[in-house]
């Protein structure tokens, strides 16, 4: 298939085989006589962010959420650290499309709510919780309520809520979707931060091809019926530029256009 | 003086004035006027008879109303929570909140007999469908993506129920329990009028038969503002329980 420049830039990038902390091998899910995923097997390098990448109905968040162990896959496993994923655990954290928070409770209880579930005491989860709730820039809102929040706001407590679980595993689940244009481009640089600041290897799903390219180390584009791994992309400057000039930068506008020349046949 | 405490007596004294003038023109011999139904009211209360009366319709209401939320906010949640109690139960319950109670007196009577058992049916027939109906329909609707958070905070079955599920639905539980406390009064009265008359029920029929309205008029004045009273109290309990219920929520 296409993209043969960045396929020669990745075999010299990758001499040194990159350690991998989480890999779905030959991942099937079937709801009855659909098939969402069918033989499906990814690695997902330690530290880095790999982007779940394709056109609606690809399976990008089922894969997911097997992944988290909230979906049981009809075949095939998911390593984490070379352990097979069961269920839910404490290596994985998920930051959902829809924030997901307590209504009924403060920003300190939703971001301490994790721990709260681990059976953490109380003020030892809220000293850890307004920790990551200043990290996420919300300092002074520890005692509002979600509905007292911008969307921004809100996606930023879910983000707190999984970072104070300190798992090694950050899954997101278009995260940043729901949230104003502009809100989504400063989430996008501050996750670029996130990235390089934390040892911690993130799993990104989305629709946005730009936003996939602009935040990714390793790019999976899934393709549906049934639903596969048609292309894995690793862009190899963009890391190293500063994060305000990589829309500039033309291997980022490259990469863009080959991903659409893939994915625009499939989209109605 | 706060405003809308102003607002709620300017109501009440609207009505209450509508019901003197009513009483004075008169519009039936049948209608005592407010102060005479207030004066039959307090003689009731200062010989005791309306206290006794009281003692006698509180058992099968507090009882009734008692069974139906502890029995129909369970039976509710397990509903809610499973498809195959919904598909046991629902029908039980759609049926019992359609069906015209008086009909069932009498059948009722025949099995339990006159006694304090058929009075508690009544009240539980009356207050348990809308409990059970409006718990599960909220515990169904608990939004998919909260309790997938629970699960993957790795929350226990229990802690998803106690924690999510529960909150989230308790605000369309204690609807349901407000309705629910309504008709428990309503079916508390119903069987004392249809059953045995006791309690507010007897000082209804009684001052009927010997054309005593205005005492009559008070015995059901009486019960509706126990009902408001307790109407409140139950709001006032949901606030001390969840909180965050006041508050209004996040609307997406």
């Amino acid at each position: 298939m296409a993209m043969p420049q960045t396929e020669t830039v990745h075999e010299t990038a990758t001499t040194a085989a990159p350690d991998i902390a989480v890999s779905a091998r030959n991942v099937s899910k079937n709801y009855g006589p659909v098939e969402a995923l069918k033989d499906l097997s990814l690695e997902f390098p330690r530290g880095q962010l790999t982007s779940l990448l394709g056109p609606s109905g690809c399976g990008k968040t089922t894969l997911l959420k097997i992944i988290a162990g909230l979906l049981e896959p009809s075949g095939g496993d998911i390593q984490v650290d070379g352990k097979a994923v069961t269920g839910p655990g404490p290596d994985r954290a998920f930051v959902f499309q829809d924030f997901a928070l307590l209504p009924w409770a403060s920003v300190i209880r939703n971001v301490a709510f994790g721990l709260e579930l681990r059976g953490i005491n109380k003020s030892e989860r809220e000293d850890i919780a307004s920790r990551y709730i200043k990290d996420v820039g919300l300092a002074g809102f520890e005692h509002s309520f979600p509905h007292e929040l911008s969307g921004g706001m809100r996606q930023r407590v879910g983000l707190a809520r999984a970072l104070s679980v300190d798992a090694d595993v950050l899954l997101m689940d278009e995260p940043f979707s729901a949230v104003d244009e502009q809100t989504r481009r400063k989430f996008q640089e501050d996750l670029l931060a996130l990235v390089a600041n934390e040892n911690k290897t993130f799993i990104f799903v989305t629709h946005s091809i730009e936003e996939a390219v602009y935040v990714s180390d390793q790019i999976a584009i899934l393709l549906p019926r049934p639903s596969r791994v048609s292309d894995i992309i690793r862009p190899t400057g963009l890391r190293e530029k500063d994060s305000t000039s990589i829309r500039r930068d033309p291997e980022y506008l490259d990469i863009v256009d080959e991903i659409w020349a893939s994915l625009r046949s499939y989209v109605e | 003086m706060n405003r809308p405490l102003l607002l709620k007596l300017l109501s009440a004294a609207i009505v209450f004035g509508a019901w003197e003038i009513a009483g004075r023109i008169p519009v039936s011999y049948a209608l005592p006027t407010f102060f005479e139904a207030m004066a039959a009211l307090f003689r009731m209360a200062f010989d005791g008879s309306l206290w006794t009366a009281y003692a006698e319709t509180l058992k099968p209401l507090a009882i009734g109303v008692l069974i139906s939320a502890v029995l129909g906010i369970t039976i509710g949640l397990w509903v809610g929570l499973s498809k195959w109690f919904d598909w046991l139960f629902s029908p039980i319950f759609i049926v019992m909140q359609a069906a015209p109670l008086a009909a069932l007196i009498p059948l009722l009577v025949m099995m339990y007999g006159i006694g304090l058992t058929s009075k508690v049916f009544v009240v539980c027939i009356m207050a348990m469908p809308v409990i059970v109906l409006n718990t599960a329909g909220a515990v169904r609707n608990t939004p998919t993506s909260l309790t997938e958070m629970g699960r993957s905070f790795q929350a226990s079955w229990w802690e998803v129920i106690l924690k999510i599920v529960i909150p989230a639905a308790s605000p369309v539980i204690f609807s349901g329990l407000r309705l629910g406390v309504s008709a428990g009064f309503i079916g508390a009265i119903l069987s004392e009028l249809k059953i045995t008359p006791t309690g507010v029920g007897d000082i209804i029929t009684y001052s009927r038969s010997i054309a005593d309205y205005a005492s009559m008029y008070a015995a059901i004045f009486s019960i509706i503002v126990l009902a408001v009273i307790f109407l409140n109290l139950l709001e006032k309990l949901e606030f001390y329980l969840f909180e965050g219920n006041a508050r209004g929520y996040a609307s997406d």
